[in-house]
């Protein structure tokens, strides 16, 4: 059984179907890529899984309960994370702060606690503290800390959404183009990333990106999907080497190389 | 070891204005400036009645009880983002629960103060809980029809609110057998009041909830997504400054003796959502500042008298596009 | 007066105040749909439309009467100096709004609202003017049932104001970047769609219909008063939600239900015309609590 199962999983817009009875596995510790054309339907997909787009038919199973009608914010309490596309951090905050944001589903302090700062109350201040200074530590900015997250380069900024997504400390982080922008020094520090939060920290990690290379560099399984379906699905050489693949990919305009 | 890429640039010093701003922010960091400056502000606060006419006495009254109106209306829009139009009913509602409370049932007026907290924090959840789960641009309007709805439910229930002319004879309060009645008394207590809002919206804003509500402000599909339950704290948010205005309201009818539904219009709310925007929305420090501009003025406002609402409006206007953080400067981290 | 007779005179009187409604809903909608604001002084554009009208109206009297050939000439001047007024205000006030957070926009919407609702005010002194037209009672009947002409043109005019809009947003290449604009405005700029420009031309169009509204509702109810906006605001602004929120077609289906439904919901005993104000806003909560999106309205899909 797999951390992750999509069984079946439909999404229409209007009448267009953008995901075509999908089903796939993402299996306990693994790293699992998802790819395809342009418009195939990943980030439809991530969203289907967080809960932000409810499918129209399917199931979307996490630790062997079913998610898909589950809202964002229960889906992340039962420990799927979520990084975004177009670099979303809360920008009138900190990097500190926006961390932290991550232990909120973690902790449960309500107003009560906050005004007479109960030892209890502390001690839960004290560890939300420590969580997001190891996650900032953990990605390497911990320096930054203090900064005003939008204040950082672009490069940066991406790694504060990476610590904001450990800090929920989840079992399933999906990255959703988390190379996007990067330069070469920036995506193999990625990689090294990706491999130490697989290594040390035992999380199984899935994620859609379009540059081939770091994709084939760091997954151990990759899921191709386009048109909303599911064409191949294997480790690297196999998927390279699938005719299907490369038809869909060299029969579409791809805008990215890498 | 976690790779380390770039070292920490620091960022430019600023000329100018805001270089000055910057410069305060940088002394006030540290500990020991903090507290003298504080202390010497407690210290005059203090002392104030001593050197002082009733007049003066009064206005500052009346400028702790905004302080806290506003520290309430900055949970609600400062830190949540949420525009509340109709936040003078929460005031009302305290004010004619304490003041039915200890005129009619002959209440003690420090024991009338949660029930009266406790009703203004119930509407806020009726209010709140079928119009915060929708897109924050609705609860503008809403709000705002709430707001009228309870002031004219204060003005038709007769029977129990007094109707148009309101209620009158409320008790003034004893502190310990000592009954207040005179400004230098109502100074004191509404400073231990202002004081107490002061200190539990900074523990509120520095603390897990505090942050959640400004992650919802920022971005709430982002922080749904970061596992929080937006509606859940929207809603925690427009209670809390319910809860606020209704302590003030307690107050406010304990001052006055005498309340009617002409306190509690729309052009109240707004005189409130002025002070926070001319202050600094989302800063403990704007809401001291807006709510003593608001009350320093009226003698600015009597003379322009209806022309008000229009002066407002144009401040409201100016305040957004040219200085949107309010007189009180923002920190630059 | 059989029941059949009050339904028809329902219908009629509910057809013009659909219409209203109708009109000024289409301004919220396409200024929500484009830049996702509930413009909350657009009640107080129609009242100013309504007030300009009267202006030029007053001014017209002695030159062209003030019969229909006045009447006409007042709407369509109002309509285009209210559209500027709207550019004006969208310029000065929400434009630079647009990269500011939510809570900004409506903060200055307010503020619009406030001085577009008090300057007219300290104008008139509070009092309410006659709007003077020269315009009989006349019409046609059906037995007890009386459709005045009046009624007739307002409802035909609107009708081709409605048309003309549809026209506007389905066919010109305005109104498809309106439509592009509203589904992705970041896209559009990077296609080389002037945004601004666009942005600008709804909110003419926004303010010139609720112009002319305004000034048919002068022409209607005969008087006008600075206070008219806010109700009629709130009502439109009902009717664009229960139709469906930037949805054309939403807001002149919303306009013509609330019309229909007050018209025929103060005819209820115990409800009565005091309350009306009251039942629209307590058919809003309802349309909020139960169908947000609308009758027309799809359930949103965000985009992330």
């Amino acid at each position: 059984m797999g951390l992750l199962e999509v069984q079946d999983l439909t999404l229409r817009f209007g009448g267009l179907e953008v995901i075509d009875h999908l089903s796939f596995d993402v299996d306990e510790g693994s790293i699992v890529s998802l790819i395809g054309p342009n418009g195939a339907g990943k980030t439809s997909i991530f969203n289907c899984l967080t809960g932000f787009y409810r499918a129209n038919s399917g199931d979307i199973r996490f630790a062997g309960k079913s998610v898909v009608k589950r809202t964002p914010h229960e889906i992340t309490q039962r420990g799927m994370a979520r990084t975004f596309q177009n670099l979303r951090l809360f920008r009138s905050l900190s990097v500190m702060e926006n961390v932290m944001s991550g232990m909120h589903c973690r902790t449960h302090m309500g107003a009560l606690g906050a005004i007479l700062r109960s030892p209890r109350q502390r001690r839960e201040e004290a560890l939300i503290h420590q969580t997001a200074e190891e996650c900032l530590d953990f990605v390497g900015i911990l320096h930054y800390k203090d900064r005003r997250a939008t204040t950082l380069p672009y490069g940066d900024q991406r790694r504060v959404e990476w610590a904001r997504a450990l800090a929920t400390r989840p079992r399933l982080l999906l990255f959703d183009e988390p190379a996007a922008g990067l330069n070469y020094e920036e995506k193999s520090r990625f990689i090294d990333l990706v491999r130490r939060i697989r290594e040390q920290l035992r999380i199984t990690i899935f994620m859609i990106d379009h540059d081939m290379a770091m994709i084939m560099k760091v997954s151990e399984k990759v899921i191709v999907i386009d048109y909303g379906r599911k064409i191949a699905e294997g480790d690297c050489e196999e998927v390279q080497n699938d005719p299907k693949v490369i038809e869909a990919y060299l029969g579409r305009e791809d805008e990215e190389a890498h | 070891m976690a790779g380390n890429g770039t070292a920490m640039a620091p960022l430019p010093r600023r000329t100018g204005f805001a270089g000055f701003e910057d410069r305060i922010f940088e002394l006030m960091d540290q500990r020991g400036y903090r507290y003298a400056v504080l202390g010497v502000l407690l210290a005059a606060v203090l002392a104030l009645p001593r050197f002082s006419s009733n007049y003066v006495l009064e206005i500052f009254t009346n400028s702790f009880l905004y302080v806290v109106l506003c520290l309430g209306l900055n949970i609600v829009a400062g830190y949540a983002g949420l525009l509340d139009l109709g936040y003078a009913a929460f005031f009302a509602i305290g004010a004619y629960t304490s003041g039915v409370l200890t005129s009619q049932f002959g209440w003690n007026f420090w024991l009338a103060i949660p029930p009266a907290l406790a009703l203004a924090g119930a509407v806020g959840v009726m209010i709140g809980a079928p119009t915060l789960r929708l897109r924050s641009d609705y609860l503008a309007i809403v709000t705002l029809g709430a707001g009228e709805i309870i002031r004219i439910l204060a003005r038709n229930l007769k029977s129990i609110t007094g109707g148009p002319s309101g209620l009158i004879g409320i008790k003034r309060p004893a502190f310990f057998g000592l009954e207040l009645n005179q400004i230098s008394h109502y100074y004191y207590i509404f400073l231990v009041m202002v004081i107490l809002a002061l200190v539990v919206s900074y523990r509120l804003e520095h603390s897990r909830l505090g942050r959640a509500w400004k992650y919802v402000r920022d971005d709430e599909d982002v922080a749904e997504a970061m596992g929080i339950p937006k509606s859940l704290i929207k809603l925690s948010a427009y209670t809390m400054g319910a809860m606020f205005a209704g302590l003030g309201g307690c107050f406010f009818a304990a001052k006055m003796t005498a309340i009617s539904p002409d306190s509690f219009t729309f052009l109240q709310s707004l005189m409130i959502v002025v002070a926070m925007v001319l202050g600094g929305m989302g800063k403990i420090a704007g809401m001291v500042v807006g709510a003593l501009v608001m009350v320093l003025f009226p003698e600015v406002f009597r003379t322009i008298g209806p022309l008000r609402m229009l002066v407002f409006g144009i401040i409201l206007i100016l305040m957004m596009v040219f200085r949107p953080q309010g007189i009180w400067p923002e920190r630059r981290h | 007066m059989s029941i059949f007779d009050i339904i028809a005179q329902q219908l009629a009187n509910s057809l013009v105040l659909g219409s209203f409604y109708a009109l000024v809903a289409i301004g919220y909608s396409m200024v929500y749909g484009i830049i996702k604001l509930l413009n909350f002084a657009h009640g107080d554009i129609f009242m100013v439309g309504a007030f300009i009208g009267f202006a030029i109206l007053s001014l017209l009297t002695g030159i062209i009467g003030n019969g229909w050939l006045g009447i006409a000439v007042a709407i369509l001047l109002s309509m285009i100096a209210t559209g500027c007024l709207g550019v004006i205000i969208q310029r000065v006030a929400y434009r630079p709004m647009l990269a500011a957070p939510r809570l900004s926009i409506m903060i200055t919407a307010l503020g619009v609202s406030l001085v577009l609702f008090n300057s007219v005010m300290a104008m008139t002194n509070g009092q309410y003017l006659a709007f003077d037209t020269g315009l009989s009672y006349d019409g046609i009947d059906y037995g007890p049932i009386h459709f005045s002409y009046t009624q007739i043109v307002l409802v035909i005019s609107t009708a081709v104001l409605m048309v003309g809009m549809t026209l506007f947003v389905e066919k010109t290449i305005w109104g498809k970047a309106m439509r592009a604009i509203s589904i992705d405005m970041e896209v559009c700029r990077l296609m080389g769609i002037d945004v601004n420009k666009i942005i600008a031309l709804t909110f003419f169009v926004g303010s010139a219909l609720a112009a002319a509204a305004g000034v048919m509702a002068g022409t209607y109810y005969g008087s006008i008063h600075f206070f008219m906006g806010f109700i009629i605001g709130l009502k439109a602004f009902t009717a664009a939600v229960l139709g469906g929120i930037g949805i054309l077609p939403g807001a002149m289906l919303g306009g013509l239900l609330l019309g229909t439904l007050e018209s025929f919901g103060t005819q209820i005993p115990w409800i009565g015309s005091q309350w009306k104000d009251v039942f629209s806003f307590g058919i809003l909560i309802l349309v909020l609590v139960f169908k947000p999106n609308g009758l027309l309205g799809r359930t949103t899909i965000e985009r992330m």
